[in-house]
């Protein structure tokens, strides 16, 4: 794809998988799909996202809890993105996330979440027929800026294990129609708790708790353009062990956290001004297991210069 | 082009090796090293028991003569299990080596976070209340939040310690060399050897006495419970310890002891205090009629107010005068200058909670599905104790003093807060939103201010080289609810003043007890 585009590379920005007991960067923006910056091309963009629910899993149990009520995660996240060659990209975010439940007594958090670093290399194009497939490899970095309060879920803003993800994506374009696969394996450090015990599965005399691995997925399909981009998209995270929250306990780090998502996003070059892209989209979330049954709005704007 | 190729692969390849990275968590406590007792306390059997009239109030009778083929067949058992150890049954004996009242308490608190968790509402907004007549079925019975979870550990440590008492009394009547000091080919494995006589085992006294009280306070448990006491005795034997003559006579004690202990928490007044609708709007009807602001729960559907005849519980260090005699003067009023002091003073706290504070809040939180803040204070002592080489006798004792100051300091706490049934802060001003949980009961005084300052007192009492170290803990326990916007500063304050009250009564006990 990069060959075939010009300075107004598309941007494409795919929404920030937003965890709703937890708004997580983890997969965030251009990390699962295929569109790169050509050399030496800088783009920066400011998202806003909103997510909200008022349901969510306890274990595989679907509730409401009125004391609670719908709990909202917004954020507002930093995002740049560099092309060192035409193949070889750098991208880092930084979120600012605020929690809020519209009942009961639960005291909102806020404050800078996880930064994210990423490293996307294009290793491998060729032409399909008249289509053309992509592949591409992403290694990436999230740790907390702060150490912020993890305990105290559904409220807390972040888990706080530093996670580390090697990601493949396949993405094959067939005049404006397209479609990608990407999926992420993710490490994650286990994290530290504030207080010195706690139970999951039984009593662990200590403050550090076990973080299992994770499988993050995506599949898009859609139409795109030089200056727009339109798509379905489904996403999926697996958490590879983990306990269920028990009846009428709180949520925890070391829970089981799964969900799949599906929503429609859209990326378009305004015709006025030249290489500013607004984008906006939509998420909701279909099935889970210790999260909230969350909606997810999106909306930013980038630019991009050729240095 | 290659050569970024190559940094990816390697990368890769560096991702794929941390797949092998040794996440495994260890508790504090899991490696511990075999209890090495600096004094075998051997006039225990004298000391003051909490029930038990006698230390031979039951009877053990007299070991068989180490002549007896008897006594032979239980040295070649030890003596077979240690020759086919497997490493499951190794791990076994290291883990039961640190000691036995270490370890069950570790048990028990698991047990007690387990059962932390507040019944789901029935679908007409009221709730059910947990059965220990029908334990198996939702809610699960029992719901041990900090009273019931207070009175429980004060059950166990109580008998614990009866039962040890009377264990060391026979000990020393028959003076039974352990089979590692009898029979030159036992070793000890894992455990240090001491001169302490071996019959009854003090190991089996502990799984017995344990294993008959969980029948009353976790009757859910009953198997799993029963399964650690054979663990703890079969690992006995394999160490060289104790045979099975000494494991017998000892747990068939403790279970004895027990008894005493479940007729006493039948009559205690625990298993009504849940109170009827009756009781929970009688404490509205007198707040009001003095013209008072009555707590309401703030929990949606509206709760019952958790354990609120709890106070009328029989207290073990006290009589019930002197738990009134202990209730402070009133809080301030709602509307009064002071309480709208105190609210302002909550609220500021709470407009920007600082990470400090959050952490405190957190780390004291010891609410739903915690082992509360009496189990909070036991992981303190216990964590504490490890290091000081007390007999499992003197473990027991100084558990036992602990936990029965806290149980009084419960009872005492819900005398005074169902006494004043004062709001939570967020009550009076809705606007203030709370970094943990709103406990589910009137906030005048603050129980995890009485629990910290009675725990505080009778600690430093127990290890006077660490008091001030516990009383700087109790505070920060106490602060920690007024940051966390669930309770006033009258709260905190008060409540740590009346919970050292309290603990003077456990040191009253530990100075008259026979043990210094």
């Amino acid at each position: 794809m990069t060959a075939q585009m010009n300075k107004r590379t598309v941007f494409h920005l795919t929404t920030a998988l937003v965890l709703s007991f937890v708004y997580s960067t983890a997969k965030a923006q251009t990390v699962d799909d295929a569109i790169m910056m050509n050399k030496k091309q800088w783009c920066n963009g400011l998202t806003y996202m909103h997510s909200s629910w008022n349901q969510y899993w306890e274990g595989a149990k679907l509730r409401s809890n009125p004391n609670m009520g719908t709990v909202t995660t917004q954020s507002v996240m930093l995002m740049t993105n560099y092309g060192i060659t035409d193949k070889l990209n750098v991208l880092v975010n930084v979120p600012y996330v605020w929690t809020q439940a519209s009942q009961g007594t639960l005291h909102g958090l806020q404050g800078f979440q996880d930064i994210d670093v990423d490293v996307k290399y294009e290793f491998y194009s060729t032409k399909i027929g008249k289509g053309k497939l992509s592949i591409i490899g992403l290694v990436g970095l999230t740790t907390p800026l702060s150490k912020y309060e993890n305990d105290f879920l559904p409220m807390s803003i972040g888990l706080g294990s530093t996670n580390l993800s090697g990601r493949l994506t396949l993405d094959y374009q067939k005049g404006i129609f397209f479609t990608t696969l990407s999926s992420a394996y993710v490490f994650r450090s286990n994290v530290t708790i504030d207080a010195t015990s706690y139970y999951a599965d039984g009593i662990h005399y200590t403050n550090q708790v076990y973080m299992p691995n994770q499988l993050y997925s995506n599949f898009f399909v859609g139409i795109r353009k030089t200056n727009l981009t339109v798509q379905a998209q489904v996403y999926n995270m697996y958490t590879f062990g983990g306990t269920d929250i028990r009846t009428n306990d709180f949520p925890f780090p070391g829970n089981q956290m799964n969900m799949t998502s599906v929503g429609a996003h859209v990326k378009y070059f305004l015709p006025f001004i030249p290489n500013l892209e607004v984008i906006g989209g939509a998420d909701f979330t279909v099935a889970g297991k210790n999260m909230g049954k969350s909606q997810m709005y999106t909306g930013g704007l980038f630019y991009i210069v050729s240095l | 082009m290659k050569k970024i190729l190559v940094y990816v692969a390697a990368l890769m390849g560096g991702i794929v090796l941390l797949s092998g990275c040794q996440k495994e968590i260890s508790n504090r406590t899991t490696n511990l090293p075999a209890l090495l007792v600096d004094n075998n306390d051997t006039t225990a059997g004298t000391w003051l028991p909490v029930l038990l009239s006698r230390p031979d109030s039951f009877a053990v009778a007299a070991p068989v003569a180490t002549s007896s083929p008897l006594y032979a067949a239980d040295l070649y058992e030890i003596k077979s299990l240690q020759q086919n150890m497997t490493s499951g049954q190794a791990a076994s004996v290291r883990y039961w080596a640190a000691g036995g009242v270490l370890r069950w308490n570790e048990i028990m608190r698991g047990l007690v976070a387990k059962y932390n968790l507040p019944p789901v509402n029935n679908t007409d907004s009221s709730y059910p209340i947990p059965s220990s007549t029908n334990p198996l079925s939702y809610p699960l019975f029992p719901f041990s939040n900090p009273p019931y979870a207070a009175r429980a550990y004060a059950y166990i440590s109580a008998a614990q310690y009866d039962a040890l008492v009377a264990c060391w009394y026979y000990k020393m009547k028959y003076k039974r060399a352990a089979p590692y000091a009898f029979d030159s080919t036992i070793s000890a494995i894992f455990i240090n050897k001491t001169k302490l006589p071996s019959y009854p085992s003090e190991a089996a006294v502990l799984a017995g006495v344990t294993a008959e009280m969980m029948k009353l306070l976790f009757p859910d448990e009953i198997a799993s419970i029963q399964q650690k006491a054979i663990e703890q005795e079969q690992a006995t034997i394999t160490s060289g310890a104790a045979t099975r003559a000494d494991i017998t006579a000892g747990e068939a004690l403790g279970r004895q002891v027990a008894e005493l202990f479940i007729a006493r928490a039948r009559g205690d007044n625990a298993g009504k205090a849940v109170g009827t609708p009756a009781d929970w709007s009688n404490f509205v009807t007198v707040c009001t009629d003095q013209g008072l602001t009555p707590w309401i729960s703030l929990e949606t559907p509206k709760r019952p107010p958790m354990l609120p005849l709890f106070y009328k519980v029989k207290t073990f260090l006290m009589d019930s005068a002197t738990v009134v005699s202990l209730r402070p003067p009133p809080p301030p009023a709602v509307g009064s200058d002071q309480m709208n002091k105190d609210v302002a003073e909550v609220s500021s706290f709470l407009k920007s909670p600082s990470r400090a504070n959050e952490e405190i809040v957190t780390k004291w939180a010891d609410g739903v599905g915690t082992y509360t803040p009496p189990g909070h204070w036991n992981a303190i002592a216990a964590e504490d104790f490890i290091s000081q080489q007390y007999s499992e006798v003197r473990w027991a004792r100084n558990m036992a003093l602990l936990n029965l100051t806290l149980m009084d300091a419960a009872v005492v706490c819900w005398d005074i807060k169902y006494h004043y049934f004062n709001p939570r802060p967020s009550q009076v001003d809705p606007s203030i939103k709370t970094l943990t949980g709103v406990p589910n009961f009137p906030a005048y005084v603050s129980g995890h201010s009485v629990f910290s300052g009675s725990a505080a007192t009778i600690l430093g009492y127990l290890l006077p080289a660490n008091a001030s170290k516990y009383s700087a803990m109790a505070a920060e326990a106490a602060q920690s609810r007024l940051v966390g916007g669930i309770h006033y500063r009258t709260d905190c304050e008060v409540g740590l003043t009346v919970g050292g009250q309290v603990g003077n009564y456990g040191v009253l006990r530990a100075q008259h007890d026979g043990a210094n």
